[in-house]
Order: C-alpha cells, then sequence, then structure tokens
C-alpha cells in the first residue's frame, strides 16, 4: 500500500507564524515572559548576595540598580511578569474542574445553585480566589518590608 | 444578493504539479449552501477531477475539515452565506501533509491515537455482575469529551503541531481525559505514560486555539490542563509518599 502511495505535499509552518494570530502572539509574548522571570529572580538573588556581604556592597547595588538601562529592563519585567501571572490566574479554572458536593447543593439557596454550571464551581470564582490569594500575600510582604524597616 | 460566489480552491496534483495550485471556481450561492455544497458542485458540474473527503453532510463523520478563509472548519457546517460576497478560500487542513488536492494524510494522527487506549479499560471484570452502571453526574463528568469527532481541526488550529509533528495533540489527549473521567474505567494508570511524556500534554503551552476551533464544543486545552495538575499531582504523591504505588 504505502509503496503506491503519491508523495504527499509537506506544508511549511511560516517563520512568522505567530503573527498571523492576536492568540498566537499572545502566546509567543507568555513564552518570552519566562526570560524575565528569570531575570527578577536573578536580581533578587543579586540584592540578597549585596545585603549578605554588608554596607559597602549593598550600596553599590543600589547605585547599579538605579541605572537607568536597570530601571527600563526592570520597567519590562514587571509588565512581562504581571501579563504572566495574570494569563497564569486564567488558566486555574481550566486546569481545576471543582464540583460542589451533592450535600451542599442539597442546602444551598437555589438561586446560587442554578448559577452554577452542572454543579461546579464557576470559573470566574476560582480566577477570584487567585487574586485575592494574590493580594493577600503582596500584602503580608509589603507589611513585613515596612515594618522591618521602621 | 449575489447569485454566485468564486470558491478559491488549492488544488495539488503530486503527479503533474511540483507544490499546491489555486484553481478559480464559481459556484451558486445559496442560502442553505455549505462550503462543502458549493464543493459538490464543482465535483458534479465544473471538475470532477477534485478531491476532497467527506461523508454524513451534518458535523458527525469528521471528515471534511478544511482551511475556510483561513480558519479551520468543518465544510459542511460553514455557509457560504457568510463569506458572500466572497471570494471563499479553501485549502486543506494546515499542518498535514497534502495527499491530493484537500485531502490530506492523517496517518500521524491515527497512529497516536490507539496509544491512549481510547476504550474503557478493566482489569477486573465480573460478567455476572451485568452492565456497568453510572449516575447522570458521572456520565456529565467525561460527557463533554465524548463529543470529539476526530475532525482534526484541532490539530490543525495548534501551533505546537505545526511545529514539533511529535506531540500527542489536543484531540488525542482529551480523549485520553474522556475516559479516565469515566467511572466504569480502570486504565488511568495505563495512559499515564503517554501523556505525561514532554510529547504529550507537557507539550502543550495553552494557545487555546484547539478549543477554539472545535466545532462540537469539547475544549482539548481544558483537558489538557486538567491533565497538567493530575499528572503533577501524581509526581508529588510519588516524591512524598514513594511506598504508595500509582
Amino acid at each position: 500500500m504505502t509503496a503506491t502511495r503519491p508523495r504527499a505535499y509537506r506544508q511549511a509552518v511560516p517563520r512568522l507564524w505567530w503573527l498571523r494570530r492576536r492568540s498566537y502572539l499572545l502566546f509567543m509574548l507568555r513564552e518570552l515572559s519566562c526570560v524575565f522571570v528569570a531575570w527578577a529572580v536573578l536580581f533578587l538573588l543579586l540584592l540578597l548576595k549585596a545585603v549578605g556581604n554588608g554596607h559597602v556592597d549593598y550600596q553599590r547595588f543600589l547605585e547599579w540598580a538605579a541605572k537607568p538601562w536597570v530601571i527600563a529592563v526592570n520597567v519590562v519585567a514587571l509588565a512581562f511578569l504581571v501579563f504572566h501571572a495574570v494569563t497564569w490566574f486564567n488558566l486555574a479554572p481550566k486546569a481545576m474542574v471543582i464540583r460542589v458536593p451533592k450535600q451542599m447543593l442539597a442546602v444551598a439557596p437555589k438561586a446560587i445553585v442554578r448559577r452554577l454550571p452542572e454543579g461546579r464551581v464557576p470559573g470566574w470564582l476560582i480566577v477570584a480566589q487567585n487574586y485575592i490569594a494574590w493580594v493577600c500575600v503582596s500584602a503580608i510582604v509589603a507589611g513585613l518590608v515596612m515594618w522591618s524597616g521602621s | 444578493m449575489a447569485e454566485t460566489i468564486t470558491l478559491l480552491v488549492t488544488r495539488y496534483r503530486p503527479d503533474t504539479e511540483a507544490e499546491p495550485t489555486i484553481a478559480e471556481y464559481e459556484v451558486p450561492l445559496r442560502k442553505d449552501w455549505a462550503v462543502l455544497d458549493g464543493l459538490n458542485h464543482v465535483k458534479d458540474q465544473l471538475d470532477g477531477t477534485l478531491s476532497y473527503r467527506w461523508s454524513c453532510r451534518m458535523g458527525i463523520c469528521g471528515s471534511c475539515g478544511m482551511t475556510v478563509n483561513g480558519e479551520p472548519r468543518l465544510s459542511c457546517a460553514t455557509f457560504l452565506t457568510e463569506f458572500a460576497p466572497g471570494p471563499v478560500r479553501v485549502e486543506p487542513l494546515a499542518n498535514f501533509p497534502i495527499v491530493r488536492d484537500l485531502v490530506v494524510d492523517i496517518d500521524d494522527f491515527l497512529r497516536k491515537l490507539p496509544t491512549v487506549k481510547p476504550w474503557i479499560v478493566r482489569h477486573v471484570d465480573w460478567v455476572e455482575d451485568g452492565e456497568y452502571l453510572q449516575t447522570p453526574d458521572e456520565q456529565s463528568a467525561y460527557k463533554q469529551y465524548s463529543m470529539c469527532i476526530n475532525c482534526m481541526l484541532c490539530y490543525s488550529a495548534c501551533p505546537v503541531y505545526g511545529v514539533d509533528p511529535d506531540f500527542l495533540g489536543p484531540a488525542a489527549i482529551a480523549l485520553a481525559q474522556r475516559y479516565n473521567l469515566d467511572s466504569r474505567d480502570q486504565g488511568a494508570a495505563d495512559r499515564l505514560d503517554v501523556l505525561i511524556h514532554p510529547e504529550g500534554v507537557w507539550g502543550c503551552t495553552f494557545v487555546g486555539e484547539c478549543t477554539r476551533a472545535c466545532p462540537k464544543g469539547v475544549d482539548p486545552a481544558g483537558a489538557i490542563q486538567r491533565y497538567k495538575l493530575t499528572a503533577a499531582m501524581q509526581s508529588v504523591r510519588a516524591l512524598v509518599l514513594p511506598w504508595s504505588a500509582r
């Protein structure tokens, strides 16, 4: 069978395929964001090393971090990190399908039960929990930094 | 409304051509005509040499997937009026080798599909117990994934599959989940190795186009993300509790 089959034409993927569709472009940007995540980790490690080395090193780090190009890279990195986090949170309801237990459905008000898609926790609620957790963790970190600074 | 619409159809005749060309056909524009009806008109009235796959005309058989104006669509469920006044580009499904005209080589998918054992696997069978009963809730856990008709529009929409043809792909993983989530099935562990392979679920980078392309509302992207979570939990459990096997 295979021997008599005519040769098939392989459709080439154009080099700029990722510019063809908005979703492809967003996907490529999200892939690219990992570089900036790595940069953020490296920056944090350098900061910790400088702090560990004492006052002089820390001051030198601060001067370096205040350079315009470092600030520029950090601003871009922040934008990519936020994009990374938001797309990650939006993914959560796809990965987590949480069914509301039957016993709870039985006692919950009808108006709420009607809004549950097939007895599942709605996606927006799962996303919202992620954002709430994000805000809480950020608040704790900010609180720690400010408390230790004062 | 104009009475005709132009179809720009990809032709590829491997015996005489080195690469595909585009042929222009004028077909009647009727409210009740899908792109497939237009192609059938070409085949019956204008050029009998045009090759394409089709069977049921009602979005069930999954054979008439094509790229219509750049989007992977079922040609039987895509109406010509959507593109009036035209022209309508009709190309073979992207990401697959073209055998002839609009017919693509689907061997790759057919080779991958059985590797996820898309059937109910039972390790313990008691015939005398009768049929396996299932509650509506248990059925709804997998029903959405069982709507897949193997039309491969998701493979055509997936850029990961386009760039890396070894990727297991959306439909095969969604079908694996269809059986993994079935209360009658005991084969989840048998499917694990294929699914957690780097070319399995981890090949997916969640572009999400497979779900948008699916004509049956299956959501393969969701199935893959769900399995990633399952696979990650399995790995963590194996690390923390090494004595408890799969």
